[in-house]
């Protein structure tokens, strides 16, 4: 007997009764009817003619301030418009490092709450996003780095972040396996520890959040892009997509790379530039690096995953672009740079790679807050340091939206920072740890 | 490996370049605002499509512009900012 297709094709040939019957019974139950596979996210439906929030981009951004709104503010009429599928952005090209070592108070304070929430999150979720907090170590190689650690640990343990300046020694003891010797070509000369690193896996994050978001009546539109936004009066009243008009009472975007093309839709312009950044990592091995060890002078950071693959990744490209293409430079030099500190990967094989388009500000912080149109909210400028902060972007932009007013936590990354020259620079504790 | 067409030096490799953003003319400091200066400064059209941009040759310091399309990673033409202004007012 041969089992077939709903167009009656043939599919494959059923074994003879009690043979193998643990997969046969699996199949079963899966196509059975009284267990219908749980549904996540929205089904396929039509667009409603009005939302009363419209958000442009399903990345973790968008999901998790869809997930806010819902869960915490009772407003459940949004609609999150994504042109390509649920977190297929950044989201799912981020090398996952979290942390909340950075150098000015502002970014302190705000990373600082993204990091508790995401310690929180499986619990949260009911799902499980696999947060592992493993420890992140920033190697320095000059003197002019230890002495920007020592600022750095000071600002992070004042504001109650677990970083610490550790010397040759406690490296060794830290990472076994990382080459600490005085005849390497950069030698090490201490780190910046910071135990509160961690990571989680990516694509559950975005999952998570959209799961919990249309449970409570969110709907989410794959395969629906914004071709243009609709402003009278100076305020925002809808989006246009391919499948039609849509009213929105506010509209938030959360469209990383894109953010300029997106916000120029609403006559906005940004003080970004989109550049590609390259990752890419090994075929698996046993269990050799515990946390995430990262070098801004020799460009590059690395970590092992739970599956055993070494992550790889390290600085932008040297110029703007929209286009996720690989170069061949930018894999040497990661792996240059990566054997520097693990020889023992010399004869590794690279599994994958893979490129991002990453919104990037002049002082490596995000712009988040109010725009020039009314009721038209900014998240963007999230660049290479974004998916650490999906967890308190989502918290803190749905209060925006549901009450106007930006809270405190974000208020020193409005958009008219540029223009008071209030810039909050990060660019020394941002660049190539992420 | 990438070529970029140097108006000095020739085809070189695009590893020897800078980079250098996109162009925008210099607003006059006489009659400009600060608002006006800080959207100089910082703010970017970052188009998706045909972009004109300043770039430079690192080993000869040789600036210039080159019009490239920022979707397919296509240089389209380079030229100095001397020929660059002389097609401006022949277009009028
Ligand atoms: C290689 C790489 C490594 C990184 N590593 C780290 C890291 O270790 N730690 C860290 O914190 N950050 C890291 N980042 C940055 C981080 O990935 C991003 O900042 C973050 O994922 C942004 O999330 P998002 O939800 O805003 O954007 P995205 O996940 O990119 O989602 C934006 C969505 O908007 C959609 N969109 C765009 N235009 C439109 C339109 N017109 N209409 C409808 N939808 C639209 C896109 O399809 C996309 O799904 C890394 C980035 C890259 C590329």
């Amino acid at each position: 007997m041969m089992l077939r297709g709903r167009d009656g094709c043939k599919l494959i040939a059923e074994k003879p009764k009690n043979y193998n019957a643990m997969p046969f019974g699996l199949l079963k139950y899966g196509l059975s009817k009284e267990y219908p596979a749980h549904q996540h996210f929205t089904p396929k439906t039509d667009l409603k003619p009005h939302y009363d929030v419209v958000i442009i981009g399903a990345g973790g951004h968008g999901t998790a301030i869809a997930y806010h709104l819902a869960k915490h503010h009772g407003i459940r009429n949004v609609a999150v418009l994504d042109k390509g599928y649920l977190g297929g952005g950044n989201t799912a090209r981020n090398t996952a490092v979290i942390r909340s070592n950075y150098l000015t108070e502002e970014g302190v304070n705000f990373y600082r709450e993204s990091v508790k929430l995401y310690q929180n999150l499986s619990n949260e979720f009911g799902y499980n996003i696999m947060f592992e907090n493993r420890g992140q170590l920033t190697l320095a190689h000059s003197d002019a780095a230890i002495r920007s650690f020592r600022w750095r640990a000071e600002v992070n343990q004042h504001l109650g972040v677990r970083s610490e300046l550790v010397d040759p020694q406690m490296i060794r003891e830290l990472v076994p396996n990382l080459r600490v010797q005085d005849d390497a070509r950069f030698p090490i000369l201490g780190g910046l520890w910071h135990a509160d690193g961690a990571t989680a896996r990516h694509d559950a994050v975005a999952w998570g959040y959209a799961k919990g978001a249309c449970e409570r009546g969110v709907e989410l539109h794959q395969c629906t892009e914004v071709t243009d936004v609709r402003i009278s009066n100076g305020r925002v009243v809808g989006v246009e997509t391919p499948r039609g008009y849509v009213e929105a009472g506010c509209v938030v975007q959360a469209v990383a790379g894109m953010s300029s093309v997106v916000a120029e839709m609403a006559g906005i312009k940004l003080p970004i530039h989109s550049y590609p950044l390259q990752a890419m990592v090994t075929q698996p091995y046993k269990p050799l690096l515990e946390p995430h060890v990262s070098s801004p002078h020799v460009h590059v950071y690395v970590h092992q995953t739970s599956r055993g693959e070494f992550v790889i990744g390290g600085g932008s490209d040297p110029y703007a672009l929209y286009n996720t293409r690989a170069t061949l430079e930018q894999k040497e030099s990661l792996a240059s740079a990566v054997l520097e500190l693990f020889p023992f990967l010399a004869q590794a094989k690279m599994l994958r790679q893979w490129a991002g388009v990453t919104d990037m500000t002049p002082d490596y912080s995000p712009i988040m807050g109010l725009s020039p149109v009314d009721n038209y909210y900014l998240d963007a400028g999230w660049g290479t340091w974004g998916f650490k902060a999906t967890p308190i972007c989502g918290q803190t932009m749905a209060e925006l939206v549901a009450t106007g007013r930006a809270p405190e936590l974000i208020t020193p990354f409005a958009l008219d920072r540029f223009y008071d020259f209030r810039q909050v620079n990060e660019a020394g504790a941002t660049a190539a740890s992420h | 490996m990438k070529l970029l067409n140097c108006p000095l030096n020739g085809p070189r490799n695009i590893t020897e370049f800078s980079y250098g953003g996109e162009y925008h003319p210099q607003p006059d400091d006489q009659t400009t605002d600060a608002n006006a200066w800080a959207e100089y400064v910082f703010f970017h059209h970052n188009k998706a499509g045909l972009v004109l941009e300043w770039w430079c040759h690192t080993p000869s310091s040789f600036w210039f512009l080159a019009e490239r399309n920022t979707l397919t990673d296509e240089v389209i033409n380079t030229l100095t900012l001397a020929e660059f202004k002389l097609r401006e007012a022949s277009r009028g």
